[in-house]
């Protein structure tokens, strides 16, 4: 047998993608703690009011939402323009929120239910009449708690100025 | 030693980046980033019938603000920019009309609450304002608390009341949220210019 000779190599080595893996996994581990399944399909758009006295929801699992602001351009042939709740993934009625909380209560633990958070994200141009609807309804369905969704404002001026 | 020749060859693991790489597409899709935040506030619970006599309070202690359906303020009968509202805020709840209150720093005037906590602040707003108005003026009037409940903090404790832990300072907390207790109450909306 022929001695097979080596050829030296000239071309560049390969790079070396064994830790590849080790830094995808590791990206792949802070998205997996840093963030949050995306709950639903938002049927309504909604542009958050700005407030500077803003708390964190501590847990995820105490926390049901209500939607409210104008369909979404495509829902719009169907819908109208007027804002709408959305509870869920479909758009409701407000004869509609009373069961879906008496639901959501069901589903927790009974020291969970206590603590229920009702988050309301509503678009700032929605009238408060569509919000005074809902909070009623809430405190019909004995659902007190509840948060207005807002952002931090990124300088406090802006807050205070007439447009916004 | 010539028997351990026949090693167990090694794994390829050449595919393990592809599928690191497919879970962490996955969860950029899947998830977002944006955490919860906003004003916490807590409903009256409803009753089916309207209480007749609402306990009488003086016309000094409450302090109202009205706000329209063209999202404008009207303050204790005077009209206001939302900028000023928390000064206004803080200078009704800080009055201390009564002397009773130790703490207050206010002017002391007659005509203004009797101390913090008989003071209420009654927003009352039309079916028209706009959600985005009613939230900064539910936030210019936590706030008000908020800066007040700060500056008494500071004050006795020598510590920012912002940074405490619910926990660890659940005694001082307690006597701050005494000393400034948040009274804010939310009238029926009116509708005028629906």
């Amino acid at each position: 047998m022929a001695v097979i000779k080596k050829k030296k190599d000239k071309s560049l080595p390969a790079v070396n993608t064994s830790a590849l893996p080790d830094i995808v996994f590791m990206l792949l581990f802070f998205f997996m703690v840093a963030t949050v399944m995306r709950e639903v399909d938002l049927k309504v758009t909604v542009n958050k009011p700005q407030a500077t006295e803003i708390q964190k929801l501590e847990r995820k699992s105490l926390v049901t939402y209500i939607y409210a602001g104008a369909p979404r351009v495509k829902y719009q042939d169907k819908f109208g323009r007027s804002p709408r709740v959305q509870l869920n993934d479909a758009f409701a009625s407000l004869d509609d929120i009373q069961p879906f909380v008496i639901q959501e209560r069901e589903q927790k633990s009974e020291e969970d239910a206590a603590m229920m958070t009702m988050s309301i994200k509503a678009d700032k141009t929605v009238k408060m009449g569509l919000i005074t609807d809902i909070k009623l309804q809430l405190r019909k369905a004995q659902a007190l708690k509840i948060n207005y969704s807002s952002n931090q404002p990124k300088n406090v001026e802006a807050l205070y100025s007439s447009e916004n | 030693m010539a028997r351990n020749k026949r090693a167990i060859p090694e794994i390829n693991a050449g595919s393990m980046a592809d599928i690191a790489f497919l879970l962490l597409i996955f969860y950029l899709v899947t998830t977002t980033m944006d955490t919860d935040k906003g004003i916490n506030r807590k409903l009256p619970p409803y009753d089916e019938e309207l209480v007749e006599d609402p306990p009488p309070i003086k016309e000094r202690n409450i302090f109202t603000v009205l706000v329209n359906s063209n999202d404008q303020l009207l303050v204790e009968d005077e009209y206001l920019q939302i900028s000023e509202l928390r000064a206004k805020a803080m200078e009704f709840i800080d009055n201390n009309g009564d002397g009773s209150c130790e703490h207050c720093q206010g002017y002391k005037i007659s005509t203004s609450s009797d101390n913090p906590d008989k003071a209420v602040v009654s927003l009352q707003n039309d079916r028209g304002t706009s959600y985005g108005m009613y939230v900064k003026v539910q936030n210019e009037l936590v706030a008000a608390y908020e800066d007040l409940r700060e500056r008494y903090a500071q004050e006795k404790f020598g510590r920012s009341y912002r940074g405490m832990d619910v926990e660890e300072d659940k005694e001082i907390l307690k006597e701050i949220k005494l000393a400034y207790p948040q009274k804010i109450s939310e009238a029926e909306p009116l509708n005028i210019g629906g």
